[in-house]
């Protein structure tokens, strides 16, 4: 099996090496066929150690490949941990990456950087996998860091535009206080446990011996080790995972191409602080405090962003923060120790959300890279198939029943329901009513892109058709996974044995999980359950919703928007994150540089220190060169005073003085 | 007052008062001159103090060669007494004032007791067949053979830097260059013309 | 009797009018370097005295290394005097100061 997982491992990264460097001289053709052969056999590969996993019953694998560095006592292993989460999310990467990369052959079919493309996207691939199949902490931060650059490097992939540039510094930069926390927690976890290696660290005894340990953190409040870890590795998950006050840059990453939009920053990436959360079970599994400080911040998310989602007009953006809200959901889960439901939830949302992206990317290759909705509608007739997986999408994402996202996000709201922890209430009013807003965003945008008046000008409706077959199968192919995968799975996934030896929730509090599988007696009765519950309700008068304002009167779009207009303001500032970012963080920071560079470094260190000294010895030589006459008979004169004391001394010495 | 003491004093005033003499006379020549005196007379009190070998070598190195040396470039170099009353009266008194306590200090030293007086034994008078030359040999060839050695090559240095330093090529000078004329070739002493054979 | 102290005495004398030569003379460096030679006498003068006194003949085998060294030194000093003299036209101390800081 070594084998195997380091082939997996290793394929795209060859596929990438290949395309960046030799890019150019192996021409268009080659390059995108190296890099889709790298990724199809990490994706066989991957499904074939799922099936192993599954069907054979292979017990999880802590493979040590080779040391990586060693100081001291600290020594730190390459090495794979691989089991049921590992190999779940090993396929969900692969496979939605060998999509985009089928998809990419059409997307970016003119574009000048087509070779640098997949070689970034090929070096994603090997990155993600090498974070979800990591068995220390280490090596998972190698992974991360490695997936950030790669973000940040496909943000900014049409480096001429400025909004691109802007937009993956920003990336990059809010990354860089998430990492921070988590970094912090990856030395605390060091400090307390002296390893930084799964087994050593979740093993029972450092468990409980983390548990008891208290430290100060703010005046007299006294911590378990373990809350404070767990907040700093969340800290870490709410960067990358774009939580807020973290997500600012997610919204701005759809700047770059719309294939990494669905594989970077909408299936897999972003995904990683969901899949560390639940890896690092055991430890927030200990913490109440940081399970509730996950639960608000995954509330939140999940219900501002949505409101957010409502205003926007780019179709890119919509579903950008149609992600982040969806992000919210999975973090909610891991907050209500409904692990499982996190993990479901991202599965099945990788499908559907990518199939949204790249629905949308296929609409604004139609559109000739128009991304703004109020251009489009009607689009329907002219692209049929994108207009029906967009659909299935759509349906996915707000939890129509039968589709994938019905099962997840309905058992993410029924495990807020039945937590018990402080929080847990609040944060179930907000996912209910994110669910009627998830709705009718979502078919706002579906309705004005595929349905109502076609708006774009002439010269576009003219050429608009379904794009060649590189982008439309994989909407096919990730259509029935988003169609069908939820549940097929449902059974084993969330309520089964499957998870069961990597997630453990012992706490009694906490087991939501346990009662609702308790619960469930087969797929049609939770569906049929679930008619009737508020979420469904809400999510179809969601719907309703947006068909009358956008479908049946248009008219009273524009009313609404000056009833609600200071509502309308707040969302359209996206609450003012970004200004408030701009002049506190941005300007702050500029303005302490600015005090540093003129008092710190011109005045003191250039000023004092430097010149300073240098002053300083230039006066002292200036007194001292006087005594340089260049007349022999001074330096006698010297030599004789030397030797006159010397007597004198030795006269005292002897005491004949 | 025994004789010795009465020698001892008379070529003590001598060196005393040739010795000031050196560094007062304005011209250098006698300066050279005094300083000859000076060493003479010390050899006579080195001779007094039984170093006969030693006090030889002082007359024949030293007066003989070195202060020859002294006395050579000093008339080579030609050098005017310019220097006026002024400037000696002037530098007087630092030199007074420094060698006067440079002195005071020395004769501090020589009269504590437990210096001089502890350490001083009375001299053993030898006979006259005593031949300080080989005693100084048989020391000097056994005991010191190596800085003996190495005095050797301070002098070799002295000889070859002295003369590093005062050589000097003149450009007008002809000389020949032995290397040159080893390397030269028939190419270029003779040279063939070919011409047209011409009639008679 | 000459007594051992009688001899340093005179090396003493000797020596601090070597020492006040190099002050007084401000003509030229060669008698800056008899100056030198007459402090260097003195201080032979004292090892043979000494050698005598205590009967010890290394004494006399230091005088015979400091004239060596002294010989050396001498035509050493005279020959920089030279080529100084042939750059400078003078041998005069007060002329000599290229080192002046």
């Amino acid at each position: 099996m070594k084998s195997i997982y380091i082939l997996i491992v290793l394929s795209p990264l060859i596929g990438s090496i290949i395309t960046g460097l030799f890019g150019k001289k192996i021409g268009r053709v080659l390059s995108h066929r190296i890099a889709v052969l790298g990724v199809t056999i990490s994706c066989l590969l991957s499904l074939y150690v799922l099936k192993v996993i599954i069907v054979d019953q292979m017990p999880a694998q802590n493979l040590t490949l080779y040391t990586w560095l060693g100081v001291g006592d600290l020594s730190i292993q390459i090495g794979f941990l691989v089991d049921k989460l590992t190999a779940l999310m090993m396929c969900v990467v692969t496979f939605v990456s060998l999509m985009v990369h089928i998809y990419t052959i059409g997307y970016m079919h003119d574009d000048k950087g087509y070779q640098r493309f997949f070689s970034y996207i090929s070096l994603f691939t090997f990155s993600m996998l090498m974070l979800v199949m990591s068995n220390n902490f280490l090596q998972l931060f190698f992974g991360w860091e490695a997936v950030g650059l790669v973000s940040y490097l496909l943000i900014g992939f049409w480096f001429e535009k400025d909004s691109a540039i802007f937009a993956n510094m920003k990336a990059f930069l809010v990354n860089r206080v998430g990492d921070f926390g988590f970094l912090l927690g990856i030395a605390a976890i060091y400090t307390y446990c002296g390893s930084l290696d799964y087994d050593v660290v979740f093993s029972d005894p450092m468990i409980e011996r983390l548990a008891s340990t208290k430290i100060n953190v703010w005046g007299t409040t006294e911590w378990t080790v373990i809350t404070m870890v767990s907040i700093m590795l969340f800290v870490g998950a709410m960067g990358k995972s774009a939580q807020i006050p973290l997500h600012v840059w997610l919204p701005d990453s759809m700047e770059g191409p719309t294939p990494i939009s669905a594989l970077i920053h909408a299936a897999t990436m972003v995904t990683a602080g969901i899949f560390m959360v639940a890896r690092t079970s055991a430890l927030f599994e200990m913490s109440d405090v940081a399970l509730n400080f996950v639960i608000v911040i995954g509330a939140l998310t999940a219900f501002l962003m949505g409101l957010i989602g409502i205003v926007q007009n780019d179709i890119k953006r919509v579903v950008a923060y149609s992600t982040l809200s969806q992000l919210g959901y999975m973090t909610v889960a891991l907050g209500v120790s409904a692990y499982t439901a996190g993990i479901f939830h991202l599965m099945t949302h990788a499908f559907f959300k990518a199939l949204l992206f790249l629905g949308a990317g296929s609409v604004i290759i139609a559109m000739h890279h128009d991304q703004d909705m109020r251009n489009m509608g009607g689009l329907k007739k002219y692209m049929p198939i994108t207009y029906w997986t967009s659909l299935i999408g759509s349906l996915a994402l707000i939890g129509f029943p039968f589709t994938s996202g019905f099962f997840s996000k309905d058992a993410i709201i029924h495990a807020v329901h039945l937590s018990k922890l402080e929080f847990a209430p609040f944060a179930y009013i907000l996912v209910t009513a994110g669910v009627f807003i998830t709705a009718f965003y979502t078919f706002r945008m579906f309705f004005m892109v595929f349905h109502g008046e076609e708006r774009m000008d002439q010269h576009t409706k003219e050429h608009l058709k379904e794009p060649s077959w590189v982008v439309t199968m994989p909407l096919i192919l990730l259509a029935i996974p988003s169609l069908v995968i939820g549940g097929l799975t449902v059974e084993n996934i969330l309520f089964g044995e499957y998870l069961k030896d990597v997630i453990h929730v012992m706490n009694p509090d906490h087991q939501v999980m346990s009662m609702m599988t308790a619960e469930f007696h087969g797929l049609l009765k939770f569906v049929w359950h679930g008619l009737w519950q508020p979420p469904f309700i809400l999510s179809m008068c969601g719907v309703g919703l947006a068909w009358f304002i956008y479908i049946k009167k248009p008219s009273i779009a524009e009313t609404c928007t000056k009833i609600c207009s200071p509502i309308y303001k707040v969302l359209d500032k996206k609450y003012g994150f970004d200004e408030f970012n701009d002049v506190v963080f941005a300007s702050g920071g500029r303005k302490l540089g600015g005090f540093l560079w003129k008092i710190g470094d011109v005045k003191l260190i250039d000023g004092l220190v430097v010149n300073g000294s240098a002053k300083l010895f230039a006066w002292l030589s200036e007194i001292i060169r006087k005594m340089q006459t260049g007349f022999l008979y001074h330096y006698a004169f010297v030599m004789i005073l030397g030797l006159l004391g010397l007597l004198a001394w030795i006269l005292i010495k002897l005491g004949i003085v | 007052m025994s004789l010795e003491q009465i020698i001892f004093y008379l070529f003590s005033t001598i060196l005393i008062f040739s010795s000031l003499m050196v560094i007062i006379s304005r011209n250098p020549i006698f300066s050279a001159l005094f300083l000859i005196l000076s060493f003479v007379t010390c050899s006579c009190l080195w001779m007094l103090a039984e170093a006969e070998f030693l006090a030889i070598t002082l007359v024949l190195v030293y007066v003989g060669a070195v202060m020859v040396l002294f006395m050579f470039v000093v008339m080579m170099l030609n050098i005017q007494e310019s220097v006026s009353k002024e400037k000696f009266i002037k530098y007087l008194p630092v030199g007074l004032l420094v060698s006067v306590s440079i002195f005071v200090e020395m004769w501090l030293v020589l009269k504590s007791k437990n210096l001089v007086n502890e350490v001083a034994v009375s001299p053993i008078r030898h006979d006259a067949n005593y031949s300080n030359t080989k005693e100084l040999g048989e020391v000097l060839y056994t005991q010191y053979m190596f800085q003996f050695e190495l005095a050797s090559v301070i002098l070799l240095v002295a000889i070859i830097s002295a003369i590093a330093l005062t050589l000097r090529k003149r450009k007008n000078v002809k000389f020949q260059d032995p290397v040159k004329q080893i390397h030269v070739k028939k190419a270029d002493r003779v040279r063939v013309v070919a011409m047209k054979s011409e009639k008679l | 009797m000459v007594e051992l102290s009688d001899y340093l005495i005179l090396a003493g004398m000797l020596f601090s009018i070597g020492v006040a030569g190099i002050f007084i003379n401000r003509k030229n460096i060669i008698v800056l370097l008899m100056s030198i030679e007459l402090m260097l006498l003195a201080v032979n003068t004292n090892f043979i005295a000494f050698s005598h006194y205590l009967n010890d003949i290394t004494g006399q085998v230091f005088v015979f290394f400091i004239l060596t060294v002294a010989a050396a030194e001498a035509a050493i000093g005279l020959a920089i005097i030279v080529v100084l003299y042939r750059n400078y036209q003078s041998i005069n101390v007060d002329d000599i100061n290229a080192m002046k800081g």
